[in-house]
């Protein structure tokens, strides 16, 4: 070819830059994820089939990816909301700078505080002998025998929560520092009730905002692991607890199905992650 | 993820300090309307509080009442055997996995700055990978193609760790290109570069000599969360069977509770230093900008 073919030339010339992260990415990523994929529309016998995906259709599978998305469904729900109010509370609720800045860290902390640590602290809080199951004994209420038990799912949505609602303040701030002032007082000008105001524009602006926060959190709490584990020791049958136990080479016999399991996870979130960025990228419309 | 995390990693992780730059609430709405209106946010504030701060008081009282003494569960732990080398490789791991992840994202994130800034959002969203694969798929999932021949990565405990800090590179890689990329927008790279150049630096020169000190605020948030991340990280370390905090953690949570109590207190501190440093950080970052 002649020298007019030179700008593709050197376009490939640059690539070689970006080499080194796209192999490291490609082996540690998406090279592992891929034969994951791979095996997991593969038969006992080595042939290509869905047999495994058919497989999830039994109840230990339907019932771990029920129970993880129950979990993730109302904390999102719970947090987003605690989450929101606390955020506008923060932004807009004139409190004090530096209760509003030891929030904010706080915020950052905890939604990083999940894991073995997270679950100590829970049954050191509100296991059988913890702080505040003791002092609602001590004020005549015993929690376990009202029904409440921290390895079930209400237990380890109370967990969740602990880095769910702090998630949400982090993610849903920036949005809500987002609404101009001037909405609000075109608004009054015009005669707007507070109410009217966020009814009918500061909510409306937010809502994908809000939303895309909530998805967020869902996935956020849909694939956590470890946290689960740490409470309780694997027992609690959730989607993440169900493949941990595919690797460790119990319950299922069946490595495809788990294959297949670990496929339909990576389904959840990638949709999860999807609607996100697409709420987000609307919502930046308005408040950017 | 918890995304979040490692599995709880946040999006906005590295807004830990609820973001550099803005200035927050700058117009808190004027001291009007009832009293009743007013409090509302103190309450929801006070809850919040409520809930934040009891799991800690309750893991500071598990931690005090063992039944020999005070402070037995601390002055056990404190002398267990095994914790001081898995705690001690914890820190080893973070250290490493910063390394690695510097050593593929600064000149990565440089050089799309530089010379093709429309890949930025392909390479962002490769970065976003970590999020959308949970942690315990990526195990399983680093299993099963690097133990099978032909590549036997993880057949001694060395190489497997090997395998596990370059994973945790890969975790680290969402928090780690956000924070080096937004510190590259923050400066003029094109500029910095040719001046560089037309003093005589090589590559190698710019990257060290010039580029990383300008951004060297970026890379230590991305580095602290990173270090924060991996410490507490469960699941991989579980699965490879590698002797770190986290997996000790959770043998100690499931026998002794209260030197897990104890245990709780020290991992909560170091994790709120690496995070508090993260938000000196950040803030002395938006001073300077």
């Amino acid at each position: 070819m002649g020298g007019a073919k030179r700008p593709p030339f050197r376009f490939r010339w640059n690539w070689l830059g970006v080499m080194p992260f796209l192999l490291f990415a490609g082996a540690l990523l998406i090279l592992p994820t891929i034969v994951l994929g791979a095996r997991s529309l593969a038969g006992a016998d080595g042939s290509t089939t869905l047999d495994n995906y058919r497989n999830l259709a039994t109840p230990v599978v339907i019932d771990s990816f029920r129970l993880s998305i129950k979990i993730s469904l109302i904390t999102a729900l719970v947090g987003g909301i605690f989450g929101f109010l606390l955020a506008w509370s923060m932004v807009l609720g004139g409190l004090p700078k530096p209760v509003r800045s030891l929030l904010s860290t706080f915020s950052g902390v905890a939604s990083n505080f999940a894991g073995v640590p997270l679950a100590a602290a829970f049954i050191a809080t509100v296991g059988r002998v913890g702080l505040f199951t003791i002092l609602l004994k001590a004020a005549g209420f015993d929690m376990y025998k009202a029904g409440f038990d921290l390895y079930s799912f209400i237990g380890i949505s109370v967990v969740y929560l602990y880095f769910q609602f702090p998630l949400m303040v982090l993610v849903i701030t920036p949005s809500i520092e987002g609404l101009k002032e001037e909405w609000r007082e075109a608004s009054e000008n015009l005669g707007a009730s507070t109410y009217q105001y966020w009814r009918y524009i500061a909510l409306p602006v937010l809502m994908p905002s809000i939303l895309g926060a909530m998805i967020l959190l869902f996935g956020n709490a849909f694939g956590a692991h470890a946290t689960a584990f740490a409470l309780t020791g694997g027992n609690l049958r959730l989607a993440t607890i169900l493949i941990g136990q595919q690797i460790s080479g119990d319950v299922l016999q069946n490595p495809g199905l788990g294959y297949a399991v670990a496929m339909g996870m990576v389904a959840v979130m990638a949709v999860s992650i999807g609607i996100y960025s697409i709420l987000q990228r609307r919502s930046e419309r308005w408040l950017a | 993820m918890t995304i979040a995390g490692p599995q709880s990693g946040s999006l906005t992780g590295h807004g830990a300090a609820g973001g550099p730059g803005k200035p927050t609430g700058s117009n808190p709405i004027p001291p009007q309307g009832s009293l009743v209106r007013r409090l509302w946010p103190w309450l929801i504030v006070v809850l919040g509080v409520v809930y934040f701060v009891t799991p800690l008081l309750g893991t500071i009282r598990l931690s005090l009442r063992h039944n020999n003494g005070t402070w037995e569960a601390w002055r056990l732990i404190l002398g267990n055997e095994q914790m001081w080398p898995a705690f001690g490789q914890s820190i080893v791991n973070g250290l490493a996995t910063i390394v690695v992840s510097l050593l593929i994202i600064v000149p990565t994130a440089y050089w799309v700055a530089l010379k093709m800034p429309r890949l930025r959002p392909f390479i962002e969203f490769i970065t976003l990978l970590p999020f959308v694969i949970p942690g315990v798929v990526l195990v399983l999932a680093l299993i099963r193609l690097y133990s099978a021949p032909p590549l036997l990565l993880t057949s001694t405990y060395n190489s497997t760790r090997i395998v596990m800090i370059c994973a945790y590179a890969a975790l680290s890689f969402p928090y780690m290109y956000r924070s080096v990329d937004n510190g590259l927008r923050s400066i003029d790279v094109r500029s910095l570069t040719e001046a560089a150049q037309s003093l005589g630096a090589g590559w190698p020169t710019i990257v060290t000599k010039v580029i990383f000190p300008n951004i060297r605020l970026a890379i230590l948030s991305g580095a602290l969360l990173t270090f924060a991340i991996v410490l507490g990280e469960l699941t991989i370390a579980l699965y490879m069977a590698q002797r770190t905090l986290a997996p000790f953690m959770a043998d100690i949570v499931r026998n002794k509770p209260f030197e897990a109590a104890a245990l709780t207190l020290i991992a909560f501190s170091v994790t709120w230093l690496a995070l508090g440093m993260i938000s000196y950080v950040t803030n002395r970052a938006g001073r300077r900008a």
